[in-house]
């Protein structure tokens, strides 16, 4: 006899449905805890137990939670915009402005799919961030840190596809100057462009291609990344347990069961930011500016901020460089790095020792003054295309400063790391600090400093302001 | 020499198996690129005459004098009539980083507004960062009616002669 057989029915209806929808109410042994983890289907993606260690907050942020969090809103409000919204200019403007203005909470749904969506970029790239610098790349987890990558640049793929859907002058010419940068790949740049436009210029086919592939062929592809990344970090045996520079780990640890200590916090997190994510899309709106008009450019016209930092790289570099040399080298060396930054020993030590913390702040500190004052002498002192007139401009304003640039890098880098006598691991995280914050710096600049003709200004003195 | 015999023997039958090993792969490989063919020939941009992207009536010839530039906006690009009376039809779209580029008239020179690229009337570059000229869309002169096509927008990176269309 199965013990199922031996349960008496409830004799109400009303606890027969209940005894369904949930079996034995939350159990409080520690048995039935870890039983219950197994028995469902959505718990299941966690194992029955947890290392205790793995539990603090600080070590974890929570923002691989964070980023499913805002996955989860941004297919629920995504599916109700859907709803209202029809693919074809300008209808597609039209129905914005229905949308914010006659539809019950059309505004707060939109407001909340948008900032859940710049949001997600933030998180996603944080939580980079922190595995890399708790070492969560390296063996056995390079699959895992692989299919992050992945999963960040279809990120960026679904905010760029979205933005154009309002068909506003914001959304036209972010797409139109963002998409211009693909031309520039060499070979099958110009095709590549013209295919995802579906014609020569941003138009009715565009809208219906980025449609397309922003409701259904992204965010599927995320989700079934997602979950391939869930289960690798139970395959590879849970998160990275953090220890103290020069910690050796206990042999034996203590591992406590997951129902309640995992995911009482885990929810505990996702209702607040639930509850930031709400007051956030009631309190700012998302931006809505006129219909878009093809025949006239605004002035400035940007990408989209998190494009930026690109398109300011496009300011000073020949494009062939700017838009596909450094972002491919730099693309690649990100999604190539457990298979050259491999030491397993720091694992878990947040910035590898405490040197590497030392490191990582010198590192930033010189890059947030160096790029600056790059970007500021390249604007306007080194004109590489009048010194070198006879050469090619890919040369003379492409390799030539890229040289110098990575070089500089190289024994800057390489200065440091002799004088701290850092080891191979402390080197590509000081390496990795510098250029990352040059990125942000980058960002920064193109987001807040360019101005009408992309001429740099401070933000308070910014013409038409 | 039994012995010899089964290697020769064992030989082939590898050979035999890898032969369809091959087959059953170039099979498979044969189906992704027919399906990514099929994919891609699906994606090809879709246009219709009469809008852009399609055949542009823009008029008359005897309608644009020579020396004058003359925008087309439902065809996205300005029709410049030299003063030979030759015509270029310029597609208004930045080569740098596709702003549509504005005509000029006291200056005389296409100036773009997101970046300040700079072009003549036939369309070469006078400033950078533009990388090249600005593109050409095919006129085609039919009993004295000037129409564009719009499908294709021809990249060239400087204007020489042989590109001016005459009536």
């Amino acid at each position: 006899m199965k013990p199922e057989d031996t349960e008496e029915i409830p004799s109400s209806l009303f606890d027969r449905m209940r005894k369904t929808l949930a079996p034995s109410g939350i159990p409080t042994d520690r048995r039935g805890r870890m039983r219950m983890v197994v028995d469902t289907l959505i718990l299941h993606i966690h194992p029955t137990k947890v290392n205790s260690r793995t539990l603090r907050f600080t070590y974890t942020w929570g923002l691989g939670g964070l980023s499913a969090l805002l996955t989860v809103i941004l297919v629920s409000t995504g599916v109700l915009l859907e709803m209202n919204y029809t693919p074809s200019p300008p209808d597609a403007y039209l129905d914005i402005i229905n949308l914010t203005t006659n539809v019950w909470f059309g505004s707060l749904v939109r407001n909340l799919h948008h900032w859940s969506g710049n949001l997600l970029i933030v998180a996603a790239v944080l939580h980079l961030l922190r595995v890399f610098f708790t070492g969560g790349h390296r063996p056995p987890r390079e699959l895992n840190w692989m299919l992050g990558v992945a999963m960040l640049l279809l990120v960026l793929g679904a905010n760029f596809t979205g933005y154009l859907l309002p068909w506003d002058e914001l959304a036209y010419w972010a797409i139109t100057v963002g998409t211009s940068i693909i031309s520039y790949v060499p070979l099958v740049g110009e095709w590549l462009n013209r295919l995802l436009l579906g014609g020569p210029e941003v138009g009715a086919a565009t809208l219906l291609n980025f449609y397309a592939l922003h409701i259904s062929i992204i965010p599927v592809t995320v989700v079934l990344l997602m979950s391939y990344h869930f289960w690798r970090i139970r395959k590879d045996g849970g998160l990275t347990i953090p220890k103290k520079p020069g910690e050796e780990l206990p042999k034996k640890m203590e591992s406590v069961t997951t129902i309640p200590y995992l995911v009482r916090p885990e929810l505990m997190f996702a209702i607040a930011w639930l509850a930031i994510m709400f007051f956030w899309a009631m309190l700012v709106p998302a931006p809505l500016e006129g219909i878009a008009n093809p025949l006239v450019s605004p002035n400035p016209a940007k990408a989209p901020w998190y494009f930026m930092g690109l398109q300011e790289l496009l300011l000073h570099f020949h494009p062939v460089i700017g838009a596909v040399l450094i972002p491919g080298l730099a693309l690649t060396s990100l999604f190539l790095l457990p298979f050259y930054d491999v030491e397993i020993k720091t694992v878990g030590v947040y910035f590898r020792s405490q040197r590497g913390r030392y490191l990582a702040i010198i590192s930033a500190g010189l890059s947030l003054l160096i790029s600056p004052i790059w970007v500021l002498l390249d604007e306007y002192v080194i004109h590489w295309t009048m010194w070198l007139p006879s050469w090619p401009t890919w040369i003379s304003n492409g390799l030539v400063p890229l040289s110098i640039l990575l070089l500089g890098i190289f024994v800057l880098t390489g200065w440091i790391a002799k004088l701290s006598r850092a080891s191979l691991e402390e080197r590509v995280l000081v390496i990795f600090v510098y250029l990352f914050t040059a990125l942000v710096v980058l960002t920064v600049i193109g987001i807040f400093f360019r101005g009408p003709g992309m001429e740099l200004f401070w933000p308070w003195m910014m013409p038409g302001h | 020499m039994v012995l010899i015999m089964s290697e020769n023997e064992k030989k082939k039958k590898i050979n035999r198996n890898n032969f369809l090993k091959i087959a059953w792969g170039a099979v498979a490989g044969l189906v992704a690129l027919e399906i990514g063919g099929v994919t891609l020939a699906y994606m090809q941009p879709r246009l219709g005459d009469g809008e852009f992207g399609g055949m542009i009536e823009a008029g008359e010839v005897d309608t644009f004098p020579p020396g004058s530039v003359t925008q087309i906006t439902e065809g996205r690009f300005y029709l410049s009539r030299l003063k030979d009376g030759g015509f270029l039809a310029l597609y208004q779209r930045c080569t740098h980083l596709g702003c549509s580029v504005p005509w000029d008239q006291v200056q005389e020179k296409f100036i773009c507004p997101c970046h300040n690229s700079q072009f003549t009337t036939v369309g070469d570059v006078i400033n950078p960062p533009a990388p090249r000229a600005l593109d050409l869309f095919p006129i085609l002169i039919e009993d004295g009616i000037i129409k564009i096509d719009t499908s294709n927008p021809i990249s060239r990176q400087n204007y020489d002669i042989t590109q001016i269309v005459y009536a």
